[in-house]
This record gives structure tokens, sequence and C-alpha cells, in this order.
């Protein structure tokens, strides 16, 4: 439905640099990427606020690159909200309707049908500085629902707001999409992003580096800046060797064992930090990958404690506290990590 | 820890002496506003008030006064505002120098702009003969009182009325944009009424300023004479005496105005934001 190809845009401290990906009708596309890479920005591209400096943008087939913001019905909600201060809630929510000149009794009877939809029934003779987080966030996303835009952009609507509106505002989104609104979500959270998205896409540097289903680019990171992004600590870039039952992936200095029956040639090795076993002395067990290294990091994470170990290339290890206090791990301590060949993953490309 | 008590108590009792001594300085600033005006209400006597108050020379005066700064700042708002508005909102070529040109009146002599401006206006000029042409005439009218209090009060209007705008959130117009409004639209039913407070309070800055305008008027039009200019001629013909009863009913007269007009601008602001 929504189609960018070579999305450019520079701007001060930053770049889009032809960001390119496809949205189809009643997705709940999830963008995901650190904060200040620009999200905003490409978002306010895709509503006409912003001028591109080159590529496009197509909705339903039309080109609507250069196409004034009134024509694009493509509704943008910003993360601090932007409610109008001098109007009340009831004004916030009509005053879309309003512009476009609807009767009175259209707008009363649509305002009545969005304030119900988005949860606001109680709040219409609120003044805007008077609401919580959450509140201002639902009028914010009822205010553009009530223009019925093809297209709904969300930027960030969740970070802001304390746990329970959350997980309100999260399952209100749910609701809009299963009632067939197609929705862009820009967030910086991946947790959000898994429990939201049909499709997540992956913003790094100014371009789309990476699209697909949640469990897809979970299974599959394509590049260490993914696989830091779900948490997925060992990336190795490299080439697997061919042979039988258990082969090497050679990834700069180091020689991982590894489980698979994939063709060999170029790909990307990954590890879980939790698969990786740390000891004081050589282990005796059966693990096939044991590297002496050095800690230079130790950072305590939830539900345990992550050592970065230099093995000629950084390792991470996850540990629980307890075997954090038994062993005594500082920066600078010398010790062995293990792992077994088949907690490596290979995935070709 | 004792000591460090010590030192702490020294320390605020040096912050108590330094408000006491800016207290002070600040006092004599404020008895050298004050002192002068209270002198000259106190030598006048109160029937040479009276008389001066049913003296229809004086009052046409202060009434010409009045509608002339309130008149001119009307219609010069009219443009006034949305320069303001690109100002505060677009980057163009020179923003630099047109901020300057906008501050210019303030800091050239009163006379010498009364001077430019009786150039621009007089018998000859394009807008002279144009006016001629329409039936009225800028020398020796409300017309050149008006253009005289505008061209050295508009500063103040447009100054206060930027501030205004800049201080509104762009991300605002954006989200109205987004709605489906107009840039027009836009402007009047988020911009305007959310810089409403800067543009009103410049807008009496500048009505208050218009209204004691001398300089400029004197040299565009002498009469019909506007307060000011009456209160340089009475003291000119005759006196020290005859110039203070009016200059004591125009300082109140200005006065009861300008905090008329901010009570006004208050409520109004309290009325729109509840």
């Amino acid at each position: 439905m929504l189609k960018v190809s070579d999305l450019c845009k520079s701007f001060s401290g930053f770049s889009l640099k032809k960001a390119s990906f496809e949205v189809a009708e009643g997705e709940l596309f999830v963008m995901l990427g650190p904060s200040g890479v620009g999200k905003t920005v490409l978002l306010e591209c895709l509503a006409g606020l912003e001028r591109v400096d080159s590529g496009s943008i197509t909705l339903d087939g039309k080109n609507i690159t250069c196409a004034p913001i009134q024509e694009r019905s493509i509704g943008l909600v910003y993360q601090d909200q932007a409610l109008f201060p001098h109007l009340t809630v009831w004004e916030n929510l009509a005053y879309g309707l309003k512009v476009r000149g609807h009767s009175a009794e259209t707008i009363r009877s649509k305002i009545d049908d969005i304030a119900e939809k988005v949860g606001v029934g109680a709040l219409l003779g609120r003044r805007t500085d008077t609401l919580s987080g959450g509140e201002a966030q639902r009028v914010a996303l009822g205010r553009t629902m009530a223009v019925s835009p093809r297209c709904l952009l969300l930027d960030e609507p969740i970070s802001s707001l304390d746990a329970r509106s959350r997980s309100e505002m999260r399952r209100l989104i749910r609701e809009l999409n299963r009632a067939g609104q197609t929705i862009i979500h820009v967030t910086h959270d991946f947790d959000e992003a898994l429990s939201l998205a049909s499709r997540i896409a992956f913003m790094e540097d100014g371009r789309v580096v990476q699209t697909g289903p949640p469990d897809e680019v979970f299974r599959h990171p394509q590049s260490e800046f993914v696989a830091s992004f779900i948490g997925l600590r060992n990336f190795f870039r490299g080439v697997l060797e061919p042979g039988e039952g258990t082969r090497y992936f050679i990834s700069g200095s180091i020689r991982l064992s590894v489980v698979t029956d994939a063709e060999p040639g170029n790909g990307v090795a990954t590890l879980s930090a939790e698969e990786v076993v740390l000891s004081a002395e050589r282990p005796a067990g059966s693990a096939r990958n044991v590297f002496p290294g050095r800690v230079i990091d130790v950072a305590a994470v939830r539900g345990g404690i992550e050592i970065v170990l230099d093995v000629g290339t950084e390792l991470t290890a996850r540990i629980s506290n307890e075997s954090m206090n038994e062993m005594k791990i500082s920066c600078g301590c010398e010790l062995w990590a293990s792992f077994k060949a088949t907690a490596v993953k290979f995935h070709p490309g | 820890m004792q000591d460090r008590l010590r030192s702490d108590s020294g320390r605020l009792h040096h912050a108590g002496l330094t408000t006491l001594i800016f207290s002070l300085l600040g006092g004599l600033i404020l008895l050298f506003v004050v002192a002068p005006l209270l002198g000259m209400v106190l030598h006048c006597p109160a029937e040479d008030l009276a008389k001066a108050a049913a003296d229809p020379a004086v009052t046409e005066s202060i009434w010409l006064t009045l509608w002339t700064s309130m008149a001119a700042t009307m219609i010069f708002a009219v443009s006034a505002v949305p320069l303001s508005y690109l100002l505060a909102r677009k980057q163009f070529p020179l923003k630099g120098i047109v901020t300057g040109i906008i501050d210019l009146p303030v800091v050239i002599p009163h006379s010498a702009a009364g001077i430019a401006l009786l150039g621009l206006i007089s018998r000859g000029s394009l807008l002279g003969d144009l006016s001629d042409n329409l039936g009225f005439h800028f020398i020796g009218g409300p017309a050149g009182i008006m253009l005289a209090m505008a061209y050295v009060s508009l500063p103040f209007l447009i100054n206060a009325a930027r501030d205004g705008f800049s201080a509104v959130p762009e991300r605002l117009e954006k989200a109205a944009l987004n709605l489906g409004a107009s840039p027009a639209r836009v402007f009047f039913t988020i911009s305007m009424p959310l810089a409403w407070r800067s543009i009103l309070s410049g807008m009496i800055l500048m009505f208050a300023r218009g209204m004691s305008e001398f300089g400029a008027v004197v040299i565009v039009t002498y009469h019909p004479m506007i307060t000011p200019v009456l209160i340089y001629e009475r003291f000119g013909a005759f006196g020290l005496r005859y110039a203070r009863p009016v200059s004591v009913i125009f300082v109140a007269v200005s006065l009861a105005v300008f905090v008329f007009l901010r009570f006004l601008g208050r409520k109004s602001v309290n009325a729109q934001s509840q």
C-alpha cells in the first residue's frame, strides 16, 4: 500500500540514506532503531511535513512524494502528543474534522465514536494540561484517527508512558490494527516491537537494513547491529568450511566448531550469551569450543551479569549473580570460555 | 564540621548583605523615576489642574493622542504581526539585516525619524501626491500623526510578537497541518491564539509608546496638537507653570489607560485559557 524508495534527506546531525521499505494494507509495521537516527524525520517526510531531498513515496500506487500535506491521508501522532494547549480535549479531537468543513452534527457523532474507541469519553471537557501521559497519548491518537487516515504513523507512542499505560496503549494499538488500520510504528524498544509488529524493519545509519516478521529477524539477524538490538550479543561474520557433522567456521583470528549441514561459504554465526560457560581453569568437559581470554567489561543486566571477554574477538557471556560472586570476576581477569558446537547457529548469507 | 557550619553561615550572611546593597541601589533607581513625577504633581495647584482639565484645547489633544495611537497600532498590526511570524518561523537570506532594520527606529533620534518621514509624505513625493489626490493630507492631520507614532513604536510590537510566535512549539503547527488544516488556518487557529498574550502585550507597548511620542510627531504634524506637543508649546510660550497641569493630566490619563489595558489583557488571556 505504502512504498518508500531510496528516500534521502540530510539534516543537521544525521541523514536518511536511500531508505526503502514497503508496507502492506492492514499491517502493523514497526520500525526499530536507536534514538536519534532520524526516525521522526522519516515519519515527517512520509506525512509531508518535511521535504525529501530525493527518492519517492507512493500510497495506493499514487506518487505522493511532493503532494501537499492535506492530500496525503497519512496521519502522524507525535511522541510528545503535540496536543493544542488552548483547546479542550473535545476541541482537539474535533480539530481535523472542523478544518475539513464537516457539519457540527457529523463532528459530534464522529467524536463520540472516536472518544469511545480510544477511551477518552470521560475527558472531553478537560484542558489538555490536566491529562496524564497515557490520557494525552489517547487523545492524540483519537485526534488523528478522527480524520480517518489511510496510514497511521506513530512516533514512539509508548516510550514516555508509565508501565500500566504502556500495556493499555499497546492493547489499543493492536485493537486499531485489528480493525483494519494500517500502522507504521517507530520505536527504539525491541520488546515493544516484538509485542506489536506483524513486520519489523531495522533502521541503521539512515538505511533500512533488514525487514521481516519478528520471529524471522529474531532467528536470522543479518548484521551485528540487528543482532545487538535484539539482545544477541555474539555475532560473527566469516566463512564456513566444507565438511560433515561438526565443521569449522572461521571469523578473523578465531575458529568456531559448529554443527550444520549448510553449504560452505560466507555467512554469520550467532551465539547466545547464556550458552557461554566461564571457568578459571581449562574446562575438562566435552565442549568443542574452548577459548582463553581476558575480561574487558563487566555489566549488570536484567537477570544476571554480562562479561565481555577478549578471546581474539569479543565474546560475551551471561552468568548469574551467584556465579559472579563465587568466581570474583573483574576486568583484567584471565578466564576460559567454552560452549558446545551445537550452541553456535550458522546463517548463510 | 564546626568550621564548615561557620563558613556556611558566613556565606549566608554575605548573601544577605549583597541583597541589601542591591536593594538600596534599586531603591535609588525607583526614587529617580518616581520623584520627578511626584514633585510635578505636588507642585501643581488644584485650581490649575481644574482649569487645564476644563480647557478644550487640552481635552481635545488628549483624545487626539489616544485615538491616533490606538488607530496606528491597530492598522500597523495587520502587517506587523504576519511579519513577526515570518521572522519567528522562516529562515531567509539577509534575515539578520531585516531584524536590524526593524530595530532601527529605536536607535535613531526621533526628530531625525520625523525629518525622514516628512520627505516621504510631503507634497511632491509619491505618497504625498497620492494622498492629495485621494483628498487628505498626511502633514497637518491625524494620518501624519499616526505615521510618525507608528514609525517609532513598531519595533515594540514586532519584537514582542516575534518572541511570542517563537515560543509556540513548531510541532503544534505541524500537527495541525497533518490534520488537514491549511497554513493560513493553522496561523489563525493555532499560532495566533497561542502567541496572543505576547501580541497583545506588544500592542499595548506600541500604543503606549506611540502615545508618548513627541520628536517625530512634532516635525510631521504640529497642528492639530497631540498632548506631548501641547505640553511643549505651553512650556515654550507660557513657562513651567502652564505646562505642568497638562503634563500631570496626561501622565495620569496615560497611566490609567496603560493599567486598564494590562488588566483587560490579563483578563482576556485568562478567559481564553480556561
